[in-house]
């Protein structure tokens, strides 16, 4: 580890006005402490946030608005998520540990580097770690990496599986900039793709802090999240489903999916989505959603299996939610 | 005094059962339990020294080269530093197993990625881990070899071995199997990693470290050093978890010691989590090609067993993956075919149960191959094909307790009614698999000093390590049995290179060895108190801390006019030729596979074993739960994963190697058969700690099969595997 500057902000101003001159915010670290450890970050200052007043989930327009130091743990508990969001305290019990959710925030979550292997090995090349020294997955260990939205540069994978659920439930992300003008960005457009640099991960500007996400109204319909992984806990996900069905007459009138463990990032298909809206739910229609989202997959030697997989799972996922909607 | 006891022949007396007070075998708490749990129990790395230094080793970061040069000033200008270390005395790699000498040494000469060749020396650990980040390194790099099965192997004489036509049974038999299996590297992944504290003063080393074998530890830490080991005090009380990673003494402990002298201050070095997967040992990865041929009744008429394992160049070790398969079937035509690779990975070393864990893994899924083929029920097929006597070597066992194991696990578990494979709960296919279970029986030189004190007190003393398995229990047990004690007046002190020299802890031996030089040392107390007593020893009672005989009976304090101590000394003898020895057990299981993704997750769990006289019901009890453990997470999700381009490890953390959690492990149930086996030692207990992970894993990839008919000769069973074989369409729940 490095040595470095600490310093707490007070309020979020004062975050801001740190990150902005250079200072790398830290919340519940159960990611960065680590990835200092081992020198994959080496940050010169860090910016304690967690006395910030950033820890109340509140009721706002007929949804909720999740304070960016929300634990996991408290955001999975909390009645009107199990309640109206299900989907969303499903995912966030899918991840970590116990002892991880408890100190791990709501912003610090979206925010999580990956877990490529090679990330994490200082003396791999890795363009996400040291941009311009090549991908160490490519032709390595691929295990967990991903089959959409890769690029030559970098193919790793976004290891959360809350912004999973929040990106089907369509979930905004607050964020404040110098100055206290906040500005909202949903989650999908937040994240960006590797392309030729992958070590830019998200919109966030220099400066800016996340201070809350935004959930909208509850939608009506069977919602669920399922993970698959290589133990039955304490794993990232292989490939992940966060899924919303309604029915109206027996077609399918509305139908939101997300994807984890397979992107660079939570991913969404517009025209998977588009394709189940308005027909009668069969298990051959599920397929060819899931047909539609795996064109142009790409998959290494190592995660391949995860075409099948998705396919699969998605599939089962769809079928669930159209059992539990007809009954 | 000292009594010496060497087995050559069985010892039928069963001593322990004629004792008065009944306190081996029970499940006794540890004592140590307290301390460990309330955090008072200092562990290698837990000691404070005053002007204490912190080091941090630095890893090549090439399979094969030359060390060219190491860019010390750089690093020795940050603060805190003190030193950067390197040179010929440097480990490439741990001691193997009772080695008692140096591995091969050196920071030059680099034979895989992630070994250790230098140490940063700081005021504090993270000045120490800042050094050791920031320490650049020259190679000339060589060309390496990293995949056992594009290297050169070895196929030494003395491991092969054939007798009758194997070929021609194959082609004769009614039934018959010839499949390929392969199991991947493991890392032992002891929760404590590697650690050690040293002290330099006055020409001597005092070393705290996490060691499995202190007396081998010692000659091997002292030859690394190239000093005497009467100048070097080695302390190991308390241990981690070992799982073999520790039997032999690794890199911090020389390194640490090498830094004290030349810094004249303490020094601590313990590894990162990612060190104790590169630079400890790994499991070799195996390629096990199993011939079974059978009759029509599908007893057995052949078995081939040929292994490809791996090793660096130069390491004695390879992995014996074949070492049951001599004796736990019939079939008199056999081949026995093990040849090593030489590759650049991490030294391939002892992990959990080296040999059987593995390959009775591999042997139990060939033959439920078999049973498949043949027609037979498992567990019949196995009760069938139970030996007279050791098929390779025509000698008897000295017991033979698979027969019962397999009759009480199935039992136990319900095998009979069981539900049909394939069954559904949900989208989960249920299965049902079974294994047999067995481990040689080993023993190893063991010595143990007991003292009686006038107060009622006795101390039990030797350089036997306690490592998470049980042995201060046990030998507090032992000692309180024969000397007629409260077990809580009976300390027990261990590993410590100034004590008597214990077995060890490794290849499940320690229990039985370092109980019986306990047992030994006591025996000859009582032969002492007996003399005094006026009766002969036979004729003795000690109970309660009293000594009676012929109805007279006298507080032992009265006995006893200073505190009378005695050494016991236990020995292997003609026992190990004379007789085949071995734990059996079997293996009971029930598993879900998602006809969805294939996820295989285990439901429950039935072990039943036999392993001699048990010292303890609730450690020994422990050992099996940890090694059924064990056994799920190599059927099911352990794998280290080496990069195809420079053999380095990939998944060097817990987050990423996939040991067991919780929820990945069901209710087990174990049940402990009696048994007295005479030829193994004079206390009759046989190895256990290894036990229950050897076959373990085949149960559960046998249930799987059972479950939804993939058939996994790959291990662990990922879903990726299992995949490929189930219907295209999972179907609706319901």
């Amino acid at each position: 580890m490095k040595p470095f500057d600490y310093i707490r902000a007070g309020d979020a101003s004062e975050a801001v006005d740190a990150a902005a001159d250079g200072a790398t915010i830290i919340a519940g670290g159960t990611n960065l402490l680590d990835l200092m450890k081992h020198e994959v970050m080496a940050p010169g200052r860090l910016v304690d946030i967690t006395r910030l007043d950033l820890k109340r989930i509140e009721d706002m327009d007929g949804g909720l608005r999740i304070g960016a130091l929300v634990t996991n743990s408290d955001l999975a508990a909390d009645m009107r998520v199990r309640r109206s969001w299900p989907a969303l305290a499903q995912a966030l019990l899918a991840g970590a540990s116990g002892q991880l959710r408890n100190k791990a925030s709501t912003g610090g979550n979206l925010l999580q580097r990956t877990r490529c292997y090679y990330f994490y090995d200082t003396a791999m090349p890795c363009n996400k770690r040291a941009p311009g020294s090549g991908c160490g997955a490519i032709g390595g260990a691929t295990r967990l990496h991903a089959i959409l939205g890769g690029s030559d540069a970098c193919i790793a994978t976004h290891p959360s599986d809350m912004a999973v659920g929040l990106t089907m439930l369509g979930a905004e992300v607050e964020i404040m900039g110098q100055g206290g003008a906040t500005r909202r960005v949903p989650l999908t457009e937040f994240y960006r793709l590797p392309g030729d640099t992958p070590h830019i991960e998200t919109v966030l500007e220099p400066g800016e802090l996340i201070t809350a996400v935004i959930l909208p109204p509850p939608a009506a319909g069977a919602q669920t999240y399922r993970k698959v992984r290589d133990r039955a806990s304490y794993a990232f996900a292989l490939v992940s489903v966060a899924a919303r069905l309604r029915l109206e007459e027996g077609r399918i009138a509305e139908a939101a999916l997300a994807f984890g463990g397979i992107a660079p990032r939570p991913w969404r298909d517009a025209a998977a989505e588009e394709l189940l809206c308005g027909e009668q739910p069969s298990e051959a229609l599920f397929v060819r959603a899931a047909d539609t989202l795996l064109q142009g997959a790409e998959a290494q030697e190592g995660n391949a299996f995860k075409i099948p997989l998705l396919r699969r799972t998605l599939t089962a996922t769809l079928s669930q939610l159209w059992k539990e909607s007809s009954q | 005094m000292t009594a010496h006891h060497k087995m050559d022949e069985p010892d039928r007396r069963n001593r322990l059962d004629a004792m008065a007070q009944g306190i081996v075998g029970v499940g006794m708490d540890r004592p140590d339990g307290p301390e460990k749990v309330s955090g008072r129990a200092v562990y290698a790395h837990d000691g404070q020294v005053k002007d204490m230094l912190h080091g941090v080793m630095v890893r090549a970061t090439i399979a094969k080269g030359t060390l060219l040069g190491i860019d010390e000033e750089p690093v020795k200008a940050l603060p805190g530093v003190r030193a950067v270390l390197h040179g010929p005395r440097f480990l490439r790699n741990p001691a193997q197993g009772a080695a008692g000498e140096a591995p091969v040494q050196g920071s030059a000469e680099i034979a895989y990625f992630g070994q250790p060749v230098a140490l940063v020396v700081a005021d504090t650990f993270e000045q120490a881990r800042h050094g050791a980040q920031s320490l650049a390194l020259r190679y000339d790099e060589a060309e390496a070899t990293v995949a056992p099965g594009e290297a050169e192997a070895e196929t030494p004489e003395d491991k092969q071995s054939a007798t009758g036509d194997l070929d021609a049974a194959m082609r004769d038999a009614a039934f018959s199997v010839d499949r390929t299996y392969t199991t991947p590297p493991h890392n032992s992944a002891p929760m404590e990693p590697h650690a050690a504290i040293a002290e330099y003063r006055d020409g001597k080393f005092t070393v705290r470290a996490s060691c499995q074998m202190v007396k081998y530890n010692l000659d091997e830490l002292a030859d690394s050093l190239g000093v005497d080991a009467a100048d070097v005090h080695l302390l190991s009380p308390f241990v981690g978890g070992g799982f073999g990673s520790k039997l032999g003494i690794s890199a911090e402990a020389v390194a640490a010691a090498l830094a004290a002298r030349e810094l004249d201050r303490p020094v601590a070095v313990a590894l990162s989590r990612p060190q104790v997967f590169e630079a400890t040992m790994r499991r070799s990865e195996t390629r096990q090609r199993f011939r079974l041929a059978a009759d029509a009744d599908g007893r057995l008429t052949g078995v081939g067993h040929e292994v490809l394992v791996s090793n660096l160049p130069g390491e004695t070790f390879s992995e014996p993956a074949t070492q049951a398969t001599p004796f736990l079937y019939r079939g008199e035509n056999r081949v026995i075919g093990h040849r090593i690779a030489r590759v650049n990975r991490t030294c391939a070393g002892s992990v959990r149960a080296p040999g059987e864990a593995v390959g009775v893994t591999a042997l139990e899924i060939a033959m439920d191959e078999l049973a498949q083929a043949a027609g037979v029920d498992p567990v019949e097929l196995r009760r069938r094909n139970i030996p007279e006597e050791d098929p390779s070597r025509g000698v008897p066992f000295s017991s033979h307790m698979l027969e019962a194991a397999l009759d009480d696990g199935a039992e136990r578990f319900g095998w009979s009614d069981r539900p049909k494979g394939g069954t559904r709960n949900g989208e989960w296919l249920i299965g049902c698999g079974m294994a047999s279970s067995s481990r040689v029986n080993l023993l190893n030189d063991s010595a143990a000093r007991v003292t009686m004190n006038r107060d009622g007190t006795a101390l039990v003393e030797t350089d036997m390590t306690d490592i998470g398995t049980g042995t201060y229990a046990i030998l507090t047990q032992v000692a309180a049995e024969m000397l007629g004690l409260p077990p809580d007046r009976v300390e027990t002190r261990l590993g410590d290179s100034d004590l008597p020299k214990g077995a060890g802890s490794g290849g499940s031996q320690g229990a039985s060895s370092s109980a019986s030089s306990v047992f030994l040392a006591c025996e000859r107390l009582r032969c002492e108190i007996a003399e005094r007593a006026g009766c002969a020893e036979e004729a003795l009672t000690l109970k309660d801390g009293h000594a009676i005989s012929d109805n007279r009976q006298q507080p032992l304090a009265e006995l006893l006019q200073e505190p009378l101590s005695a050494e016991g000394v236990i020995h292997p003898g003609d026992a190990e030729s004379r007789v085949r020895q071995a734990s059996f057990g079997a293996f009971f299981v029930e598993v879900g596979v998602s006809a969805v993704t294939g996820e295989a997750r285990v439901r429950r769990m039935h072990g039943s074993f036999a392993a001699g006289r048990i010292l303890n019901a609730k450690t020994a009890r422990s050992q099996c739960l940890g090694g059924m453990t064990f056994g799920i997470g190599m059927a099911l999700t352990e794998e280290l994963m080496h990069d195809p381009r420079d053999g380095h490890i990939v998944n060097r953390d817990l987050a990423e190697y996939h040991v067991p959690v919780n929820a990945d492990v069901p209710q087990l149930t174990v049940n402990l058969l009696e048994e007295r086996d005479p030829w193994t030692n004079p206390v009759q207990a046989k190895g256990i700690g290894e036990l229950a992970i050897c076959g373990a894993g085949a149960s559960i990839v046998n249930a799987i099969h059972d479950a939804c008919g993939v058939r996994v000769r790959d291990l662990p069973a990922t879903l990726d595997k299992i995949l490929p074989g189930l219907p295209e369409r999972a179907g609706r729940e319901g």
